[in-house]
Parts: structure tokens; sequence; C-alpha cells
């Protein structure tokens, strides 16, 4: 049976699922709930400076995008940091901690970019036994018009300020959340390695209008008559959280920062994917507000069946296994050579192939009156939309040509060597032969 | 209360609250979310096959999809424009042998995306809001005589009117909506569905109804022709088929019984047989067979003379009289009803002809209804063609300026077909007479 106990920046947790920093860590209520229901570890909803707490809308505070029968598939929000005193949050964060010593406890902060802010917020959480702060430079909704969350996390210089003065004022470690509304990740993940941060985690939520209230003209969720873009998360944005945790992973500056991966994990295997391409973890927070805490269950069995299929021991032992099979378009094998391929058995007739082919692609799939769908490997640029489209699991697949092969498309014979772009005889900036 | 088991034929067997939960919608209607899922599950087929399969061409993935898209009633207007009666096809369709069937989620996992109960969540959208979607064309000028006010008459009336041409439907009964008024099952068309569809039908304005007037009556192809500017035919099959076999005069036609049931003010009047032998295979054998259950009736046998997969009434409907009790034996063939027992005899195919083996079986019956087949009455000059009209093209009969369409005319006697039919010959009525 494989361990599932990690641990991250030298904090351990029972289990890499930490609950992010967000409505479902607001209070201690909340947070017992999820560490009696099995949660690794709670990043505390962001707590603000002392003095009078933030306000939040008294409408409606989050918009949704859904799937096929109302399943949540993105989930924006405009809800701020706690609203809370700040005394309140740390007492109860010490009572939980000292309540659930195995388990991990984050405080998340959002203080004015001025460091007197910081020195006065950094003792007084140290003071709760909280095993580490994480700096909510990501927040893109209400606290950046006020200087706060992604306006500080848009300017690589501030995050290496801010996380220099934390580093300076406190003595556990200092994890920096990074905003995606951003052009390239890896110059705020550089920033925050440059200012001593021990790890980054990523992606907080991602500017967003869900919808707009066709009678209203106003965008959801809407407060008498009008809407503000939010944050948005859910199982919509993993790929873009996906992508920028692996560019941190590959960028030689950032490489072996560590990672707590965050973006629509809702299973194991989305828990899975985003170890695989670095994270020594991963926090979750839709995925707990669509189904409630004991969603982590599945994802607790479900890593540990999948980890004792391929034989890993602990979590650690596949952190990163992915990172070095993402490379740049410009090194992938262009003698790599497939055709897509129809099991007539599983197919359904549907025609969905067909359609995307012919309207939107290459023409390489015939159809018969009879409503037979055949590859025409002639025309067939192995694109994979077939695939995609087909809604049956493995009816199409990919076939790769062997070497040697004739490409009926292309009229060459399949080599067996690797050769990529800055090698093509197409491309100007190849190396040319002597001459 | 007469009780369930009084003998011989009687009304009110079961109570007003088991009348009212047997006659109920056979299908209930989806709610919005039940149609969401529903339409969800719809891969918007290229070229899809379930449109192949409709009569009329229903472009199912285009209406399915705007359901998703919550536009229910849009959606009825891609039902409408193809299909006036879609309201009335998408309840009694056999969608299991049509759209369906060819469903390719049918195919894929044997449950097909339920086409009819979204097309009803449709047009039930639609129909509930009121008003008339269509607007008819400037006047013509031109008057087009429609005899028979059910399904084809109707559709050939609707697309005609539309099309601008003033429409007089000339009707033999005091109702509209021929088999969708007084034929079909009750479970399947209820709260006066029938009726309200053609009120709203004739919303488009343009068509006259003349009740009580019957071709081959006071009505002569002639004259019709005389006075209008093309003539449609959309009758009915008026002759019921008799059973070859002593005693028949006792039995009664299934058709008649439905009529009486589906005109029924209460149906705890209605008498029916504690023991009930319906004889025939199709549609109307088991709507007749199923309602005698639902009446009250004990024992209910529907008879047909062959196997079971040669019956007319498709394996949905031969599932849904099981289940309602009804006994089905196949292979038999009625020989005498005398002194209330319905003689039946084993059949065997020999050599393709069906044949008696000289087993016989005796059935206790009440009440023996005909369901073997309708027939056309025979009308003047008109070409037959396997005993009905002969026409070519788009309803086109052998005397010119006359069409015709529905059951009177070769193919499937289908409600849809029938709008198919009917909507075809206007259209082909216009050509001709934009032509001229």
């Amino acid at each position: 049976m494989a361990d599932l106990t990690t641990n991250f920046l030298g904090i351990s947790s029972p289990n890499p699922f930490w609950l992010a920093s967000a409505p479902p860590t607001d209070k201690e209520y909340n947070v017992r709930r999820a560490f009696e229901a099995g949660w690794g570890g709670v990043v505390w909803k962001t707590l603000g400076e002392e003095g009078l707490p933030v306000v939040n809308v008294n409408g409606p505070r989050y918009g949704a995008i859904y799937g096929a029968d109302r399943r949540l598939l993105g989930l924006n929000n405009i809800e701020l940091i706690t609203d809370r005193p700040l005394e309140v949050n740390l007492e109860e964060m010490a009572r939980v901690k000292a309540d659930y010593p195995d388990r991990a406890l984050i405080a998340s902060i959002m203080v004015p970019c001025e460091e007197a802010a910081w020195k006065a917020i950094l003792p007084r959480v140290a003071e709760t036994g909280a095993d580490g702060i994480e700096l909510n430079f990501g927040c893109p909704h209400g606290m950046s018009e006020r200087g706060m969350g992604s306006a500080v996390g848009q300017v690589p210089e501030y995050i290496e300020m801010v996380t220099r003065w934390c580093k300076q004022n406190y003595d556990r470690p200092v994890i920096v959340k990074l905003t995606p509304n951003i052009t390239d990740i890896r110059k705020p993940a550089t920033a925050a390695r440059n200012g001593g941060a021990d790890a980054v985690s990523l992606i907080n939520t991602i500017n967003s209008i869900t919808s707009i209230d066709l009678d209203n003209f106003a965008p959801e969720p809407t407060i008498d008559g009008k809407g503000s873009h939010g944050g948005y998360c859910g199982p919509a944005v993993k790929p873009i959280a996906l992508s920028m945790v692996s560019e941190i992973a590959r960028n030689p500056e950032t490489r072996g920062l560590p990672i707590s991966g965050i973006g629509g994990v809702t299973t194991w295997r989305d828990a899975a994917e985003f170890i695989a391409l670095g994270a020594g973890n991963v926090q979750v927070c839709t995925a707990a507000m669509t189904y409630g805490f004991k969603i982590v269950e599945e994802m607790k069995r479900g890593l540990s069946e999948w980890m004792d299929e391929k034989g890993f021991a602990r979590v650690e032992d596949f952190v990163g296994m992915a990172v070095p099979n993402v490379t740049d378009w410009q090194y992938l094998n262009l003698n790599y050579v497939t055709k897509a391929r129809i099991d007539q058995e599983a197919c359904i007739k549907c025609g969905r192939c067909y359609a995307a082919c012919e309207d939107t692609s290459h023409q390489a799939i015939a159809m018969t009156p009879d409503r037979t769908f055949e590859v025409i490997d002639a025309e067939c640029v192995a694109c994979n939309l077939c695939v995609d489209v087909c809604p049956v699991e493995n009816c199409i697949s990919m076939e790769r040509l062997a070497a040697g092969a004739v490409d009926p498309r292309t009229g060459r014979v399949v080599q067996e060597d690797y050769a990529n772009w800055t090698t093509h005889p197409n491309n100007p900036m190849a190396p040319q032969a002597a001459e | 209360m007469t009780h369930p088991l009084t003998p011989g034929v009687a009304a009110g067997r079961l109570t007003t609250e088991e009348i009212e939960a047997n006659f109920a919608d056979l299908h209930p209607p989806l709610d919005q979310h039940e149609a969401h899922v529903a339409a969800d599950r719809c891969y918007f087929c290229h070229d899809a096959p379930c449109i192949t399969a409709c009569p009329t061409d229903i472009d199912i993935p285009l209406f399915i999809r705007q359901i998703s898209t919550g536009q229910p009633e849009a959606a009825a207007r891609t039902i409408l424009e193809q299909n006036i009666l879609g309201g009335m096809c998408a309840r009694v369709c056999p969608t299991e042998t049509l759209c369906e069937q060819a469903c390719v989620r049918e195919m894929a996992e044997g449950k097909p995306v339920e086409i009819g109960r979204l097309q009803r969540f449709a047009t039930d959208a639609m129909m509930t809001r009121q008003g008339h979607p269509f607007v008819r064309a400037a006047a013509t000028g031109k008057h087009v005589a429609v005899v028979g006010a059910g399904p084809a008459g109707l559709a050939c009336a609707h697309r005609l009117a539309m099309k601008g041409h003033k429409v007089t439907i000339y009707e033999a009964k005091e109702k509209p909506g021929g088999l969708n008024e007084y034929g079909l099952a009750a479970y399947k068309t209820t709260d006066d569905f029938a009726a309200r569809e053609v009120d709203w039908l004739l919303g488009i304005g343009g068509i006259e109804i003349a009740y009580g007037r019957m071709l081959g009556g006071d009505l002569s192809l002639d004259a019709l022709r005389e006075g209008h500017d093309a003539v449609f035919l959309g009758i009915g099959l008026g002759a019921v088929n008799a059973l070859e076999m002593p005693g028949d005069a006792e039995a009664a036609n299934a058709v008649d019984f439905i009529a009486a049931l589906r005109q029924a003010g209460d149906l705890r009047a209605l008498p029916v047989g504690r023991n009930v032998v319906v004889i025939g295979g199709g549609m109307t054998a088991v709507d007749a067979a199923v309602q005698a259950r639902l009446l009250g009736a004990e024992n209910v046998t529907l008879a047909y003379r062959r196997d079971r997969d040669r019956m007319g009434a498709s394996k949905f409907e031969q599932d849904l009289a099981a289940s309602k009790g009804v006994r089905i034996i196949s292979n038999v063939m009625p020989v005498a009803l005398e002194d209330g027992t319905m003689v039946l005899e084993y059949t065997a195919d020999v050599d393709g002809r069906l044949q008696g083996t000289g087993e016989r079986i005796e059935l206790p019956a009440d009440q023996v209804l005909r369901a073997i087949g309708q027939m056309l009455v025979p009308l003047g000059d008109l070409g037959l063609e396997r005993g009905k009209i002969a026409v070519a093209g788009a309803g086109r009969s052998g005397i010119a300026g006359v069409w015709a369409g529905g059951d009177c005319t070769p193919g499937e006697d289908l409600t849809v077909v029938a709008v198919a039919e009917g909507r075809d010959a206007a259209e082909d009525i216009h050509a001709a007479l934009m032509q001229a």
C-alpha cells in the first residue's frame, strides 16, 4: 500500500491534498470538518491587516459554467479575502493547529505593499504555530484595485521585494502564490525565487466573466444590475494550470523550486498529473465547494491505487517524472508518422469524424452510403481531431507507421532516426552544410 | 359499482381513480431539466440517420440542439416547418421503428436519444404559449378542396393555406382530426390534444371545414373538381375486413370500439367484456386490446395468425400489451364464434402458405374485436393499386387536378406518413396552380 505522506518544504502532511486558501478555509468550523474528512492540510483563507476587515458584496458572489446535466465545469468568484477580524482568525488557527498537529496549516496573507505592514503581521502569524505562510499575489478582483493581490503578482520586482521582507521577518517556509493573469509565468516565479521563496503555488484564479444575462445585459453574477470580472477556477482551468506549472518546472532559472499545484484538481488523476509535472503537492478548492469535503476520500484512494499499480511507494517517487517529456515544438520528432485507424466494430456510425475532417481538416475520411467511415491514408496528416471528436473512447486511434514504410500522403519512406525542425531543410535558421 | 369479475359485457368495472391512472399519459412530458439532459445525449451526427428515418424529414439534431441551447419554441418551429402535426407525431409515432431505431445511440447502447419525448417538449412549449408560428402568403385567389380532416388532409390544407390558397375541408364526421381524434389509444393523446392541435393548426387562417360532408354521399368528385381549382383526397379506410368464420356478425370492429372510447365523456360508462378476444396483430389490435384491459376486462387475448415477429405492432407495442396483462397468442386463426366461445386453430406456414394444423383452442369471449385490416371504399373512376388510390409523384392520382395521400393511398398507414404525403401533395398542387 502506497504511503501518501508528503513532506513539502519540511512540512509534513498525511497526504498531498491541501485545501487552497478560499471560502472553504475561512473558519475554524470548516477547517475542523475538513481535517475530520481527511484533508492533508489547509491554506487558511487570506488574512488582511489589523483593523476594520474588508467587506464583501451582499449579493451573489459566484458564477458558473456547466457541462452536461449541470455538471459544474468552471466557477467564478468575486469574494475578497477574509472579512472576519484578524484576531479571530489567528486565535482559531492556533486552536486548530494545536488539535491537528499532523496536518499542515498555512496562513495566506495579503497586506499592503509596505514593509511595515508585513512586519506587523508576520510575528502574529508565527505565534499561531502555523507551518508556513503563502503570499497571496494572485487574487484578480477587488483587492487588486487597492494595489494588492494580482496587482503585486503582475510586477516581478514587487514579488521579489515582498518575498524578501517575509524571509527576513519570518522563519518558516514562505510560499508565493502566483497569478496566471500575466504573459509569462516564468518571470514572477523567477522573482519569487530571487526573493528567497521556498516554493511557489499556482495558479490563482483567472480574470473572467462567466456569462452575460441577456435580459438585463449585465455580467453574471449580477449585483443590482452590474457585474464585475471575477476569478475563474474549477476543472475548466486545469490545462492552463498544468502548462504554467510545467514551464516553471522546466525553466533553468526556477528548476527545482518546489511547486504546490493548483487549478481544477477534481480527482486523484488530476493530482497525479500536477505531481508528474513537478508539483510536490496539490491544493483543491472548487471540487470541495462542488461536492463537499468527502471528495478527498476518492482522491486519496485513487492516488494510492494508481501508485500501487505503478509501483510507487511514496509520492516523491514520481514528482516531476513528466517534466523531461515536456519540450519545445521545435524538438518534436518529425519522423514520427502516424495515421488514424477506425475500429469498425466499435464505430457507431455517427459521422462526427467525417464532418470534422471533411469540413474543418484534411478530407481524409471517406464515407460510404451505408455509413462506413474509412481513413484515407494519402490525405491523413494524423491531426487527431477525429480521435478527439469521436464519442466512443478508443474507437479511433493513431497508429505509427513503421520505419521503412511509405507514407502515402508524402510518398516518402518513414525514417527510423529522430529529426526535428532545427535541422529541417525548410528551416531558414537550420545550420547549413559547409559549402 | 359493477364487480370487476361481473360476467358478460358491463360498464363500470373499475373505480374512477383506477380508470384515471390507467389512462394517464403513457409517456409523461419531460420537465426542463430532463429535457436538457436528454438533449445533451444527441451527438449531432453528420447526415443523421434519424432524419433519414423520419418520414417528414425533420432536422432532428438541429431541433434537439435548439432545446439544449434553451430555445424550445425555436426547436418547435424547426419541427413544425416539416411536420405541422409534430405535436401529435411526438406522441403517437412508433419512434422505436423510426427515428429512435436509427439513432446511433440505439446501436451503441441500446438506449436511443428520446427523440419523441424531446419533440413533445418542444411542441408543447410552443402550443402552451398559444399563437400560430406561421404566416400566410398573399392570397392567390385559388380555392382547393380537401376531402377528409385527418392528418393527411390537415397537413395538406395547412401548407396550401400558408401558400395563400383558400381551402375548404370536407369532413364526413362531426369533428376534425381523423384517426387522431377517433383512432389511437387514449393514453397516447390525453387531455383532448387532438382537438386542441387542430384548433391551433387552423390558426394559420384561410381554412374552412365543412362537417358532415362525405364523398360518395352528398359529395361527388366531379362536383368538387368543378367547384375548385384542385382537389386533395385524404380520406380514411371506411370498411373493416370481416373474419371469415361463422359468428363474424357477433364480433365488433376494433376501430369502432376505439372510437367510442376516444369519444366517451366518462370511461366508466363504457361497457367492456370480462373476457375479450382481439383478432389481429397490428397497432389497432394492440390499442384495442390494451384499452380493453385498462377498462377492466379480466382476460384479454390478442390472437394473431402468424409468428410474433411478423406482427404489424412493434416490439415496443407488444411489450406494452404484455405489461398491461394482455395475453398474446400467435400462430392461431379464427374458426368460429359461438355461444360466447371463440374457437381458434393453430396455424403453420407450409411452403409460404398459412394452413390450419387441426389443433384448436377455445377461449371464453364476451366480446370479440376484429382488427385484421381496413379497406378503402371504392370511389368512382380513380385507378387503384393494391386496393388503394394509385398515385404518382407527390400524390397525383390518375385524374387531372386530383391528388391523394394518407391511408387511402399505398404506403405505411402512419400519422407521420400521412402528414408527409399531405404536405408534399400541397407543394405539388401549389406548383401546378401557380404554373397555370
